[in-house]
């Protein structure tokens, strides 16, 4: 049953003072808990922030409601959960650009879309470089912005200055020579932007389905036909996978073998602190990227631990690089302590770029290889593949993400570094 | 994580250099068909489990073949890899 | 100031040495001995802090690492540490500490006003709302927020203290010093293995040095003290006091943070902190537990805290708790007030749940507390009874909920604790981390002689995986009583009680989380934030987790845990990045001519890890471009001298070296006359180019191969890869050599007669033509010479042993300033190159084929190669793909930019209209004319085309005609000459 407008509660300051002065009893649960029905006619495997966002986009822009997203866990367990929360679109190659700039644009108008404030920060993104090379690289990067409608500004040396004062301009290993400067990018909190899309596509009629372990994806003549779960048989009319990190397994139910190898990202936060450092600052010759959540805690992460891996948690020589390069790069933090460390499954793809295809079999989906930077694609990524799923067509600014681009040397390689999973 | 370079030892994770499943070892033939390229340089098992990858020891220059499990992370074998290739 | 809560010969404190401090301006006195809590409860000062969220008055909680209330910045000259625990910072001559996050004091804080709006504050209210107007989330709410929140500050000064990073290695790792990890280490010890004991505490003992309960007829800070004595005598042991045991990692491997230096004034021999990394091939944990509070109505108020601490601050530091009234649910609570009675303290009542004994030295009562008075410190607690309600005036009320094992190491690899419902709390399950065992209170062993019995058997038995005879150890004697417990998490009664103090979550805050649907552990953790706060919820989460599972109605077994993950406590940046500071971030990489290159004021830069000079100015040159046009001009009209040492070499050797480098290289090396030089382009599997570089044959079976200066590391790998993979059983060896020859480039006209100055054998045009090579005496040393040209002009390159690099560079450069020429740099090298149409890795970036760079002839069709195959994949060649152009200005002396995208003439600069870009760009001074290489949709079809380079973040637009790369010297006569 899809809920009356009239049962659904609007969130606002109004709100908050009334239930505030009622003691807060008023408060209703923000999405329900049902259980699985017989039949969909779409299932998305997977509760993270791509699948919550997908079915949402299926109910809103395709009126395609009588879905369900089963999790395994709980609604946002994976890496919507487990991210260092920066939302960006400087992206320069054709085929990403255009996809993270319509995710930035979905970005901007998310919490008068979904109801629910999931801090959308825009306080702008500085890469660093640290060589004429390097600023040439940037430059094609910061002119493919431009002409793809977003925002770019080439810093000097002495404009990342006024901006970051803090960073160590006199004796890094890498001199400091200018930056790119994305005024829109920014952060989000990345719970909420999993609990935002979880409220709002339950308001219209979607089933998130929570401890229900998909173990068989049911396929009768090159057709998919539905799934099997832990809570039972459910059938479908079409099924996505969404299951960034656990991909090649999900996957392989269907007899898919992808091109993903999963990794290890690690990532940081300190200690609550006062305001200090008010951007996103990427320092590329450390993989070093850093802000300060509205909390106060700082986030920051590095590159992968670089070994296949599913354990979720990484090893000490990612740790203490992280830490030299943001040593190196901004001494000023040196006195912040690290409160905890986490890692999350990254699903790696031979070009870094990610994969929203149909597959091989009739009817099933795949939405996959986010490497990771899958946060900030979570509302383009939703919404490209709930159009592929109602359409049939991929829509247009997610048509170069597909599965057999491998194949056929079709690539996206923002890094350059080629075919090897890790090097992304 | 510590790995038993053949030739050195017992060492730090620190001192290698991981470049990905064994696959890698498996080239096929110059005229072999596409799917095979696209098999050999793409696609992975990528287990939940045991899995053999291939860890470069940079101060040595030997390749070795590890057997690890990639959930517990357990290294299970270190092998050099120059040993079984033909 | 007086310390006028001492009790007078209590503690274990040096009073022979005063210890004078500062807390928020204000002078008070200490002893050796204290740590800054303690001194402030002996001064009479129990408010310390303020709460996160409702900047509630807060004191000290524990006395351990665990606080969640008692965070102060400690300050030096022009720098100060935030988030300091008041409790692990121990006091010394001239500690200058103050409180933080208050405004505008700690005693008067207008953030306070939170606390009266809570109701508008609870869980997850800004979910809810500052959503409109959507422009004033970034101007107006954030920024109230951020300031809001946040505990204490950083100065926004560099960091100049000295940290270290350091290695250990040992048999067995025993974490904790309390009775069952000194029994370990003992035993341990004794049978002969390399021990480590590491406490995080500045003494060895643990709660022995708190609780002091006697064994073998002493008491046990006595007995604590001869055994630690007796592992300070022993050549295996080491003793790691003030090290906390961070995080356990795989294989054995530990990271540990040593204060080493925050407990002394001056920090002129000693690190502030040390990390260590400690590999042990067994460990024992037995870190103890961790007593909980309940939570009851207003249960935060400075002068609440922990029975365990109370017990810590009274005989530890000699503190005078004033009247005290203990709320416990379990044994401990009971002894505890009997054991403080017996030291002197005034114990006003003793309040628990469970059935309460008849007769004490104190008043007990059944029942429970239901709320405290006292703005910003204790007065009153009242409390239900099977009498009524009571309400009694007392400084100190001390909770004891019973005890949570600490853990938390043994969960770092993921795999969860069992719960148990004896003890109300998560318990260890064997072999949660590989090599680690659980001792004592840690592993659910409530009585002392239960942990020095367990800790002997932990140490038995790792030694037994050691292969070593574990000693007769006698088990010292001691008490064994049975720790039992009624679970009380929280009171039922009106008002707002604490779980997780340090981020001010209360049971509302839990219930309404699981009302709104996060009623997953996971869910409300994020909800509400529990457990996120600096202790990371270690007093709190447990509770929180029970008040939950009441809540819906879901044991607590079910409703799980949530994980625990690195580090233990929280670790400053610095100790965990020590070394990275400045320059020491990465290693620096120099060449032989880097003093003379300095001695001329080049300035040097960065090219990889390695430093190489920019230009060498000369007197009457005002900026760099000066030197690079004549630099340029010097070499394409006399000669001039580069380094050329940081490029890759890599010799290669074997009967089968030929038919190993036709494998790697694109083109076909096996053909080549020992004696002769040639390019090769070498590819990556994936059929993209990876590198470039020059394979001369010094002999039939010797090969040297040069790689560009960044891909020097990865090439070699690469190589050593294919050789080991696929040519196990070829005659063929390789290794780098790079930084044994440094090696010279001669070019420019005179480069043959600047040669011939320093060879004892002369060359000449005919004899050593273009691409020949050999060995060769020069200024009696044996050398390599190579005729090629990175410049396009008459070219050699000279190598010798690095050692003579020094002496040879200044020849070069002396006897070249004598034929008009001299030293040129990197900013020549690369219009030199520019002018050639030479490729670098500006171009060839990691998504270009041979194709792109019209080389696709150069992957050789005879012979299979790395790469071959993928680069015939049909997205890699075509009229669609970017192709390599030279791209000059239609005005000469319009500058380029790289990074600027061409288009159609007309066309406007949207990515649509996208037809390529600029790579590398230079002004020629040969040429008078800007020049640029690029990469253009079909550009080998297109030369001669207009196109419109536009730089949109310059705000730039120039008409430009595609061409060649190559602008100069087409047919390479120069460099044949």
């Amino acid at each position: 049953m899809v809920p009356e407008r009239g049962d659904v509660m609007r969130y606002s300051g109004f709100r908050v003072l009334l239930e505030g002065l009622r003691g807060n009893r008023g408060w209703r649960p923000a999405w329900r808990k049902p259980d699985p029905k017989p039949a969909y006619d779409v299932v998305i495997i997977g509760g993270g922030g791509h699948g919550l966002s997908t079915a949402y986009y299926l109910a809103k822009n395709h009126g395609i409601t009588n879905v369900a997203v089963l999790e395994k866990g709980w609604l946002g367990s994976g890496n919507i959960g487990r991210n260092t929360t920066i939302v960006r679109a400087n992206y320069f190659l054709p085929g990403n650009s255009e996809f993270y700039s319509h995710s930035l644009k979905l970005w901007e108008k998310l919490e008068r879309d979904l109801n629910y404030n999931v801090m959308h920060s825009q306080r702008g993104l500085i890469n660093l470089f640290h060589s004429d090379g390097q600023r040439d690289a940037f430059a094609r990067r910061g002119n493919a912005m431009l002409a793809q409608g977003d925002d770019a500004v080439l810093l000097d040396r002495e404009g990342v200055r006024e901006l970051l004062p803090y960073l160590d301009f006199d004796q890094t290993r890498f001199p400091i020579y200018g930056g790119l400067y994305h005024p829109r990018g920014g952060t989000a909190r990345h719970d909420a932007v999993a609990w935002g899309y979880a409220r709002a596509a339950d308001q219209r009629g979607v089933d998130l389905i929570e401890n229900c372990e998909v173990t068989g994806i049911d396929i009768d003549q090159g057709r998919v036909t539905g799934v099997q779960t832990s809570r039972g048989a459910i059938r479908a009319k079409k099924v996505a996978i969404v299951v960034a990190g656990r991909s090649s397994q999900v996957a392989a139910m269907a007899g898919l073998r992808l091109p993903i190898e999963s990794h290890i990202l690690q990532a940081f936060v300190t200690e609550g602190l006062k305001p200090c450092i008010d951007h996103v600052v990427s320092f590329g010759m450390g993989h070093f990227y850093i802000s300060q959540s509205d909390k106060g805690g700082l986030v920051f992460g590095g590159d992968l631990d670089f070994y296949a891996s599913y354990a979720a948690r990484g090893n000490l020589p990612m740790v203490e690089h992280v830490m030299e390069a943001g040593m190196t790069l901004m001494p000023m933090i040196g006195r912040a302590k690290v409160l905890r460390s986490w890692g999350g499954i990254m699903d790696m793809s031979p070009d870094g770029s990610p994969i929203i295809d149909r597959s091989p079999v009739d009817g099933l989906f795949i939405n996959c290889g986010w490497n990771y930077g899958g946060f900030k694609a979570v509302p383009a990524s939703g919404r490209c593949l709930a159009h592929l799923m109602a359409t049939g067509a991929p829509h247009k600014v997610a048509a170069r993400f597909r599965l057999d681009r491998f194949a056929t040397g079709h690539l996206l390689d923002e890094e350059g570094t080629g075919s090897q999973h890790n090097l992304h | 994580m510590r790995i038993t370079c053949p030739c050195c030892g017992s060492r730090d994770r620190r001192e290698f250099t991981y470049y990905g499943s064994d696959d890698y070892l498996r080239r096929p033939d110059a005229d072999a068909a596409a799917q095979a390229w696209d098999d050999y340089l793409h696609n992975r098992d990528n287990p939940a489990g045991e899995t053999r990858d291939l860890w470069y020891h940079d101060p040595c220059g030997t390749w070795v073949k590890v057997t690890r499990d990639t959930v517990t992370h357990a290294i299970h074998a270190c092998e050099p890899v120059a040993g079984e290739a033909g | 100031m007086t310390q006028s809560h001492r009790i007078p010969g209590k503690g274990r404190i040096d009073r022979a040495r005063p210890v004078r401090f500062t807390f928020d301006g204000r002078d008070y006195d200490g002893y050796h001995g204290d740590t800054l809590a303690s001194a402030l409860l002996a001064n009479g000062v129990r408010l310390m802090g303020r709460s996160f969220k409702y900047h509630r008055p807060r004191g000290v909680m524990t006395a351990g690492s665990e606080e969640p209330n008692a965070l102060v910045e400690v300050l030096e000259d022009g720098q100060h540490t935030p988030n300091v625990r008041a409790t692990m910072q121990e006091l010394f001559p001239g500690l200058h500490a103050r409180s933080q996050n208050r405004w505008p004091s700690l005693s008067f804080d207008a953030l306070a006003v939170n606390d009266r709006l809570s109701a508008f504050l609870s869980a997850g209210f800004y979910y809810k709302t500052f959503m409109w107007p959507p422009a004033w989330w970034e101007k107006i709410y954030e920024p109230l927020i951020r300031r809001a929140a946040g505990l204490g500050s950083l100065s926004g000064r560099h960091d100049e203290g000295r940290y270290e990073k350091a290695w250990a290695h040992c048999d067995l790792l025993v974490i904790g010093s309390g009775p069952a990890g000194l029994m370990a280490a003992l035993t341990a010890a004794r049978a002969g293995a390399d021990v480590i004991l590491a406490e995080e505490d500045r003494e060895m003992g643990g709660r022995l040095l708190s609780d002091a309960p006697e064994i073998d007829g002493r008491k046990g800070d006595a007995w604590a003290l001869a055994i630690v004595a007796e592992l300070a005598s022993m050549p295996n042991v080491r003793l790691m006091p003030r090290t906390t045991v961070t995080g356990a990692y795989d294989d054995g491997t530990y990271g540990a943070l040593e204060r080493v230096g925050l407990h002394v004034p001056t920090l002129a021999d000693l690190p502030r902190e040390c990390f260590w990394r400690i590999v042990a091939k067994r460990a024992i944990l037995a870190a103890g537990a961790l007593e909980r509070p309940i939570a009851h109505p207003d249960n935060d108020r400075p002068g609440v805290m922990m029975a365990s601490a109370l017990r810590s601050y009274v005989r530890r530091w000699g503190v005078d708790p004033g009247r005290v009234v203990i709320f416990g649910n379990n044994d401990s609570a009971l002894d505890a007030a009997r054991t403080l009675t017996a030291e002197g303290v005034r114990i006003l009542a003793y309040i628990d749940p469970r059935p309460v004994p008849p007769v004490e030295e104190f008043r007990v009562y059944q029942g429970d507390v239901v709320g405290t008075t006292g703005h910003l410190g204790l007065q009153t607690v009242r409390f239900r009874h099977r009498g009524g309600v009571s309400e009694i005036a007392a400084e100190t009320l001390a909770l004891a909920g019973g005890w949570n094992p600490t853990l938390h190491l043994a969960c770092h690899m993921n795999t969860r604790p069992d719960w148990d419902e004896g003890i109300a709390a998560f318990v260890p399950r064997p072999d949660m981390v590989p090599g680690l065992a659980v001792a004592g209170a840690a592993a659910n062993r409530f009585s002392t002689a239960a942990c020095l019995a367990d800790g002997a058997g932990a140490a038995a038995a790792a030694l037994a995986d050691l292969g070593l005879k574990a000693p007769d150890l006698p088990v010292p004697k001691a008490e064994d009583g049975v720790y039992a417990i009624a679970p009380l998490w929280s009171v039922e009664a009106p008002g707002r009680a604490w779980l997780d103090f340090a981020n001010d979550v209360t049971t509302k805050d839990v219930e309404l989380a699981a009302r709104e649907g996060f009623a997953s552990v996971e869910h409300m953790k994020r909800y509400t934030t529990q457990g996120m706060a600096p202790d990371q919820g270690k007093s709190s989460n447990v509770t929180a987790l029970a008040v939950l599972a009441e809540t819906t109605g879901q044991g607590i077994p079910t409703t799980g845990t949530t994980t625990f993950r690195p580090p233990f406590v929280p670790i400053s940046i610095a100790a965990l990045g020590a070394g990275g500071r400045g320059h020491g971030f990465a290693p620096e990489r120099r060449t032989t001519s880097e003093l003379a290159s300095r001695r001329m004021g080049a300035p040097m830069i960065e090219a990889g890890l390695w430093f190489r000079p920019s230009y060498f100015p000369r007197e009457g040159e005002a900026t760099w471009r000066d030197s690079c046009d004549r630099e340029v001009t010097m070499v394409r009209q006399a000669v001039g001298v580069c380094d050329v040492s940081t490029l890759g070499k890599i010799d290669v050797q074997g009967a089968d070296a030929e038919r190993f480098l036709d494998l790697v290289y694109s083109n076909t090396m096996s053909t080549l006359k020992p004696g002769r030089v040639r390019y090769g382009l070498m590819l990556r599997e994936d059929g993209h180019v990876m590198d470039d570089g020059t394979c001369a044959r010094l002999s039939e079976r010797h090969f040297l191969i040069t790689t560009t200066t960044a891909a020097a590391g990865p090439v070699m790998r690469h190589l050593d890869f294919v050789q080991q993979a696929f040519c196990g059983d070829w005659d063929v060896r390789l290794i780098s050599v790079t930084e044994q020859w440094a090696q010279f480039a001669l070019a420019g006209p005179r480069a043959r007669d600047l040669l011939n100055t320093l060879l004892r054998d002369p060359v000449n045009a005919q004899g050593f033509p273009f691409m020949a090579c050999s060995e060769t005496r020069i200024l009696g040393v044996l050398g390599r010479l190579f005729r090629i040209s990175f410049s396009g002009e008459l070219g050699y390159e000279v190598a010798v042993p690095a050692r003579y690099g020094a002496a040879l560079f200044d020849r070069l450069v002396a006897e070249a300033e004598n034929l008009g020429g001299g030293a040129y740099g990197m900013e020549a090298l690369n219009v030199l190159r520019i002018e050639k149409g030479f490729i670098t890795h500006a171009e060839i970036h990691g998504r270009v084929t041979a194709f792109d760079i019209g080389m696709e002839r150069m992957v050789a069709a005879g012979k299979d190669c790395i790469g071959k195959a993928a680069s015939q994949r049909p997205g890699m060649i075509g009229p669609e793909r970017e192709q390599l152009v030279g791209l000059m200005p239609l005005e000469g002396h319009a500058s380029l930019t790289a990074g600027a995208h061409l288009y159609e003439e007309k066309a406007p600069a949207t990515a649509a209209n996208g037809q390529g870009y600029v790579t590398s760009v230079g002004y020629s001074p040969t040429l008078n004319s800007w020049l640029g290489l690029g990469f253009l949709k079909n550009g080998r079809a297109r030369h001669g085309e207009t196109v419109r380079l536009e730089d949109g973040l310059r705000k730039r637009k120039v008409q430009a005609r595609v061409c060649d790369p190559v602008f100069f010297d087409r047919d390479g006569g120069r460099m044949r000459g």
